[in-house]
């Protein structure tokens, strides 16, 4: 929902991190429910891919900051012209 | 009221409150602080369902650098400030029922996935612990493994090439 609602692009990169944690608690969940340890496995990877993500993620607000001087995505609609 | 139960609610309201925190307040300073108690929050979880391992790592990974990245961001481009510009009452207003309905989706799907919960044995598992999952992440999960190491390297090209100034490519350019 905060992807949807907020303007600041760092609070969306935020909420995408909340996202991903709702579904690593989830998959626990669900492997302490089933006794399977694949699962944990797979959230082990999640957090590697959400790691790597946030890094690219933050250098490319970081460049368009610098471009525009500002992190509000409204900003970010030239495509549509 | 066993004491798990009490813990466990506890830490559920809390992780509750600080996440929706995390949406709804102006300060991206807050917002910020807020997640990292929800991530302390989800560690705790970890530890009630005996997945040692992954609390460990979600303290490291996430309260430790990501977080401190978050910050170090915020603080970098001086935006503490309350004067976010806010969507459109309708767009906000959509966001909220977009969502609802995915909840409502995913409520249903579990309810007629006919799952039973019971309550499971929470002292004698043993699956979470380092030695376990390491011991598969090294025998059946080894490809991954290594292809994860080849994205963080992709990865930490890439921000440090996005992260440099466009003159100074200009000329390592020129130079070669």
């Amino acid at each position: 929902m905060g992807v949807l609602m907020r303007r600041n692009a760092i609070v969306i990169l935020m909420c995408v991190e909340l996202m991903l944690n709702a579904v690593n608690l989830l998959l626990v969940a669900f492997s302490t429910l089933y006794g399977d340890s694949d699962a944990q496995i797979f959230v082990f990877f999640i957090m590697v891919v959400a790691a790597a993500e946030v890094s690219i993620g933050l250098a490319i607000i970081v460049l368009m900051y610098r471009k525009v001087q500002s992190v509000d995505i409204n900003i970010l609609n030239r495509l549509k012209n | 009221m066993s004491l798990d139960l009490i813990i466990f609610i506890v830490l559920s309201a809390l992780t509750l409150a600080s996440a929706i925190g995390v949406v709804i307040t102006r300060n991206p300073i807050t917002s910020v602080l807020l997640l990292i108690l929800t991530f302390f929050c989800i560690s705790g979880h970890y530890l009630l369902m005996n997945a040692q391992f992954l609390a460990i790592v979600n303290i490291i990974v996430y309260a430790g650098a990501i977080m401190v990245l978050f910050l170090f961001v915020i603080m970098l481009m001086n935006l503490n400030k309350d004067t976010e510009p806010q969507k459109s009452t309708m767009v906000q207003f959509a966001g909220v029922i977009s969502g609802g309905c995915l909840l409502l989706v995913i409520l249903m799907a579990f309810q007629s996935s006919g799952i039973e919960l019971t309550q499971t044995s929470t002292t004698v598992s043993n699956i979470g612990l380092i030695k376990v999952l390491g011991k598969k992440l090294f025998t059946d999960f080894v490809f991954p493994f290594e292809i994860s190491s080849v994205l963080f390297l992709s990865a930490m090209i890439g921000t440090v090439v996005l992260g440099k100034k466009d003159d100074d490519i200009a000329t390592a350019i020129q130079d070669s």
